[in-house]
């Protein structure tokens, strides 16, 4: 009974990790499927090795052979011709069951990894530019027609059942493009594009983290994946095309003057507004992302107003600058941002 | 006692590098240094002798990470658009042994934060003051005049002379 309990508590663990927003053994397009496919099978052929290596190792451990010759055996240390032989046979199969088994996996994987290349270079792709920065993700709709690109940053809206071509390059260090529910890792390399494709099959939300140490905030460079129908993805589309809502109120048009008036606009844009900066996140549409700092934190006026008096709390290291902003002036600027919607 | 001697050298090598990696993460934004007339390009004045002045010191040059951020900031800024890296363009060269307004470290940092006449902006207060003295620090530093702990291990370029890796004095670039 416990010599099962270890197993089962393993295998509980791995199916625990189904239809989470972060798991690989929870596909959702078609090369997470393969790659899930390819792990069950190893999982399966390997844990039946497992059990059986550990069964006759039991079995020799608890076995007692009166009728051999033990005891000449251990006094001259050289085995009978008839043991000899037994034992060469014995190698000898072994290896060759494990070659074969290791040739049965290599074809397996082989194989898994070319019908994944060949879900490659669909027609009618939606190509996106995601280009890893220490450390965030800034993610570029790409279209031949100039009026459809879109700079956002932290979040992949995606539509289902259309294939998309990611193309993935870095500003500073090698970051690695990891979303698991849709596809194994992919290195953004500094000055060289990297290619991939993915998939949904179905709508959900789907993390992605940064997969290749890239320094110190490497753990908090989060990526959101929003798989959502056709018709949903072109209205969220058309709505980050437009340039940021103007403030309404005296209080956000407050917000506003203060945002231009600081170091903000030097590494922050906002379209519709003179502020142009390119070093950091673009915040068009600030207000209808789900979190800050590169999903650090969910995005809400308090941790909001936190990360802009005292960005290196959150986040130490990270490259947003520790600007003075007084008192009277940090709700407007608050309330501006989580307005632009 | 030979033994004892190498611990304490590699205790204080260990120490260097300490300093060497020191960051201020969490740096104010306030204001600190003193904007007025302190860094002073001469001490000709009008209306009799000039009174003493307190020196001012660059808090944020003492290690190699300052010098990076200061490099980084020197293009997020954009003061590449004009000064190019280091060789000039629209704007002066930064390196240089002939400074027109200084070449101190308070000098550097006054004609950042006032800006300069034909075209070099005004900064004081629209970037926070801890950048501007990391960038400072990184101009000083195209010049050969980083700290001693800040400097890298070995030089960007290949070294054709090994007699000059030999004769090499930490600190000097040439």
């Amino acid at each position: 009974m416990r010599r099962a309990a270890l197993p089962g508590l393993a295998l509980s663990l791995l199916l625990s990790c189904a239809g989470h927003q972060q798991s690989t053994v929870d596909p959702a397009g078609p090369q997470s499927g393969k790659i899930d496919t390819l792990w069950w099978s190893f999982f399966w052929l390997l844990g039946v090795i497992f059990v059986i290596v550990m069964a006759v190792l039991l079995l020799t451990l608890t076995r007692r052979q009166p009728d051999t010759e033990q005891e000449l055996l251990e006094s001259t240390h050289k085995p009978s011709e008839q043991t000899d032989s037994r034992i060469r046979r014995v190698v000898v199969g072994a290896t060759i069951v494990t070659i074969l088994t290791l040739f049965v996996l290599i074809v397996a994987s082989v194989g898994t990894g070319k019908a994944i290349a060949d879900l490659s270079f669909k027609k009618n792709p939606l190509t996106i530019q995601v280009t890893g920065i220490q450390w965030w993700w800034q993610i570029q709709y790409m279209s031949s027609d100039p009026s459809q690109t879109l700079v956002t940053a932290n979040e992949l809206h995606i539509p289902v059942g259309r294939p998309i071509q990611i193309l993935g390059l870095s500003q500073d260090v090698i970051h690695s493009f990891w979303v698991p529910n849709l596809h194994g890792k992919r290195d953004l390399i500094p000055s060289h594009t990297t290619n991939e494709w993915i998939e949904a099959d179905r709508p959900g939300v789907y993390r992605g983290q940064c997969a290749e140490f890239c320094g110190l905030q490497h753990a908090h460079m989060v990526l959101w994946v929003i798989a959502e129908p056709e018709d949903k993805f072109e209205a969220w589309m058309r709505a980050q095309l437009q340039p940021a809502v103007s403030p309404s109120s005296p209080d956000t048009q407050r917000g506003q003057q203060v945002f231009l008036n600081h170091a903000c606009i030097y590494c922050h844009q906002i379209r519709g507004t003179t502020a142009a900066g390119q070093n950091a996140p673009d915040l068009t549409h600030f207000g209808s992302r789900r979190g800050i700092a590169a999903n650090t934190v969910p995005n809400t006026k308090g941790n909001l107003a936190g990360w802009i008096v005292d960005p290196q709390t959150k986040k130490p290291g990270n490259h947003m600058a520790t600007i003075a902003v007084n008192s009277t002036d940090l709700q407007p600027l608050v309330d501006y941002l989580e307005s632009l919607k | 006692m030979r033994i004892g001697a190498s611990v304490l050298c590699i205790a204080l090598l260990l120490a260097a590098a300490c300093q060497r990696e020191k960051r201020d993460i969490r740096p104010s934004p306030t204001n600190l240094a003193i904007y007025d007339d302190a860094a002073k390009q001469s001490t000709l004045r009008p209306g009799g002798p000039i009174t003493p002045q307190p020196v001012v010191r660059n808090p944020y040059n003492s290690s190699g990470y300052d010098i990076s951020e200061g490099q980084r900031l020197f293009q997020w800024y954009n003061c590449n658009g004009c000064h190019a890296n280091g060789g000039g363009g629209i704007g002066p060269p930064l390196i240089k042994t002939e400074w027109i307004y200084g070449g101190e470290p308070a000098n550097i940092f006054d004609t950042i934060v006032k800006g300069r006449p034909n075209g070099m902006p005004a900064w004081g207060g629209r970037i926070p003051e801890y950048q501007i003295w990391q960038i400072v620090t990184y101009v000083r530093s195209m010049n050969g005049q980083q700290p001693t702990s800040a400097m890298p291990v070995r030089a960007d370029t290949i070294e054709t002379n090994p007699q000059n890796i030999v004769n090499r004095v930490p600190g000097q670039t040439k």
